[in-house]
């Protein structure tokens, strides 16, 4: 099991991922249209660029949009859990072993202190947004069966990974359900809310150099919208 | 019975059709009929494959039913934060159910997303902004309304105002002689006070163009002698076409894309039959929407701009006090707490927040002009945008939303609020009468007209009194 998790299926989810998700982003600008969407993309790429530059930078930034700056207490628990689940699964000194191993390259790495301060902490947000989704009427009335599906597929090797970095019970059995939980994020990215990962970008970006050229950005507005 | 006589899938191009549409009184009979109006889902879902794309697909899929755009909305607000009111939910239901459901749906839901997409949205964008996936459920409204407008399932007012633009290329049965005639004729009526005015008609190579809203020569004509007497004082090489003189597209409202498109090109047909150097435009909110920041694209026009530089009357206001080709009167200005309303279409739309609040530096003595809170790109709708004012069978809905608005003005204390935009002119004026705080409310021009510093050369002579 152990072998096959981390032979052929390890690279079998990286593969779907990835060039799932390259496919997407590919679909997502082509099935983009000045006419249709009535933004002349292509007419003012200077003026587009900066307004998708500048929305992506302020709204991965805490508190760096008005929009953020509104909801302060969501604010902190989104980006607890986003930093968490974004640093820790690629900047892990475990991860990036095997990355070494398996592909040749790796990232810099944080310290287990880091690593275990990070993985709290996007525990306590991811639970804060479940509380939120239980408690919030505005949340609640949006909520299906797939948001609880995404919360568990995103809870699930954080849950594993500590409960085998803490060596709690069978390491070798936590080990074996993180990596298969991992493996089985990954290949649910592009066919999931998840492609968010990627398509927060694009979307982004679309409406970025929508208020870029057809709405303020050429009449000089420099806010993220 | 799949089609009905008034409410049909058949847009009215006809004065014959008008008449008959307007003479059911309220739409009585039009909605009776909607109610057995037959969807055709084949051709709604074969509308959805070809203008459904990547934008608006993927925002759906992607929003993370965080219910980050509730708090966004003044429509949950003022509703009793009701969780049907929130944004992403109110399209999800709609527009996102059409569409999993591949277009088979029936006439009670399409009457159903008729009512969200007219009472529930005034397509004002707000909500685009507080997303962090960037999802503007407003412009996704936009799109709803074009598919309903497409199966006949549209507010009888603006059914009716869509067909006014197709047969009269104006918002109401205003023809181009009524224009012209009402034109010249209030211009003459000030012949006296402003010596040597007048409006040309069709002059070429004027430096302004300038456009209006039909209403303003229908019901309100003195605002074009206004607009002429500022252009006069101002000593501006103005000029009005005779055909494409009308900004406004209240088929922008109704989502008829095609009515959209013959408005537009009728006020381009005019830029191009007489170029001027730029086109100026009434202070009016969704006019310059439709014509200067969306009628490009309906229009087909690759670099999204119109023929010539448009502009808003904010601008060239601003632009004319900036340059002092208007000068005002220090001892006239604005002597009371005044406030301002942002037009969801020019300044969250378009940026034009400054040019607004330079007017106001001019005209209002220091220390009395007080901001709205929120503002600017973040101002509330005025609670009529989207064509929600019109439409009588949701009015008490939009009674409803003239609430925010209400309680903004009444929390900056002012009894005097600017409006430079009709449809919130018109909701200001209506709140005053629902909810009687005791306000006042203006467009910028007559305000202006009254604090003019006039030169001496322009005044009338002694012995012509």
């Amino acid at each position: 099991m152990y072998a096959v998790l981390t032979g052929p299926v390890f690279y079998l989810s990286l593969a779907v991922c990835f060039i799932g998700m390259a496919v997407r982003f590919y679909l997502y600008f082509r099935g983009l249209s000045w006419q249709l969407d009535r933004v002349a993309y292509k007419a003012h790429p200077k003026a587009g660029f900066n307004g998708a530059v500048r929305s992506i930078y302020k709204w991965l930034i805490p508190f760096g949009t008005y929009g953020w700056r509104t909801q302060p207490i969501m604010t902190i628990a989104f980006f607890c859990f986003h930093i968490g689940a974004v640093a820790v699964p690629l900047f892990l000194a475990g991860h990036n072993v095997v990355l070494q191993q398996k592909l040749g390259f790796s990232f810099p790495t944080m310290g287990a202190a880091m690593a275990d301060f990070l993985s709290w902490m996007a525990i306590a947000g991811l639970l804060f947004l479940v509380l939120r989704r239980l408690v919030l009427p505005e949340v609640r009335i949006l909520t299906d069966k797939k948001d609880w599906g995404i919360l568990l597929l995103t809870f699930l090797p954080f849950a594993t990974g500590l409960a085998a970095r803490y060596q709690a019970g069978d390491y070798g059995f936590w080990l074996t359900t993180h990596i298969l939980t991992g493996e089985l994020l990954l290949f649910a990215i592009p066919f999931t809310k998840l492609s968010h990962i990627f398509l927060f970008f694009a979307s982004r970006a679309q409406l970025g150099m929508d208020f870029g050229i057809k709405r303020g950005g050429m009449k000089g507005t420099k806010m993220a919208w | 019975m799949p089609e009905g006589t008034l409410c049909n899938k058949q847009p009215i191009d006809t004065a014959e059709g008008i008449t008959t549409l307007l003479a059911d009184k309220s739409g009585k009979k039009y909605y009776e009929e909607m109610k057995h109006l037959e969807v055709d889902s084949d051709l709604l879902w074969k509308t959805i494959q070809n203008t459904c794309k990547s934008r608006i697909r993927t925002w759906l899929e992607i929003c993370a039913h965080c219910g980050m755009c509730a708090d966004s909305c003044f429509l949950y607000q003022v509703d009793g934060r009701k969780p049907t009111q929130v944004p992403a939910y109110k399209i999800q239901s709609t527009l996102g159910e059409i569409i999993k459901r591949k277009g088979k749906v029936d006439a009670d839901f399409m009457i159903h997303c008729m009512e969200v997409a007219w009472s529930q949205c005034t397509c004002c964008n707000r909500c685009g902004m507080y997303c962090p996936h960037g999802i503007d459920t407003g412009i996704m409204f936009g799109y709803l309304r074009g598919l309903l407008y497409q199966q006949g399932f549209v507010p009888w007012e603006l059914k009716i105002g869509a067909g006014m633009h197709r047969v009269y290329r104006a918002q109401m049965d205003v023809t181009d002689a009524d224009f012209v005639d009402t034109f010249e004729w209030m211009v003459e009526e000030y012949e006296e006070d402003f010596p040597g005015i007048t409006v040309e008609v069709d002059k070429e190579n004027a430096d302004i163009m300038y456009t209006v809203n039909a209403r303003e020569v229908k019901h309100y004509p003195e605002d074009l002698a206004e607009a002429a007497i500022l252009f006069h004082i101002a000593g501006e090489n103005w000029t009005v076409p005779s055909k494409g003189w009308e900004q406004t597209s209240l088929s922008m409202f109704a989502g008829d894309w095609a009515a959209c498109k013959m408005q537009v090109e009728s006020v381009y047909g005019a830029m191009e039959r007489l170029r001027p150097k730029r086109m100026v435009g009434t202070e009016c909110g969704h006019a310059h929407r439709a014509t200067v920041i969306e009628g490009p694209y309906w229009a087909g026009r690759k670099d999204g701009l119109p023929p010539v530089e448009s502009i808003h009357y904010v601008e060239w206001l601003a632009e004319a006090l900036r340059l002092g080709k208007l000068k005002i009167d220090p001892e006239k200005r604005i002597k009371q707490k005044v406030t301002l309303q942002d037009s969801c279409n020019y300044v969250r739309n378009q940026g034009l927040k400054n040019a607004a609040r330079e007017i106001m530096s001019y005209i209002v003595a220091p220390g009395y002009f007080v901001e709205m809170a929120p503002n600017k790109e973040h101002n509330y709708c005025c609670g009529g945008g989207g064509g929600f004012n019109g439409i009588g069978l949701y009015r008490a809905q939009r009674n409803q939303a003239l609430q925010k608005k209400r309680d903004q003005i009444l929390d900056t204390g002012a009894k005097l609020v600017v409006a430079p935009c009709h449809n919130c002119w018109d909701a200001i004026r209506d709140l005053e009468e629902e909810y009687e705080i005791g306000i006042e409310w203006s467009f910028l021009k007559p305000l202006v007209i009254k604090m003019l510093d006039i030169p001496e050369h322009l005044k009338p002579k002694e012995d012509d009194l």
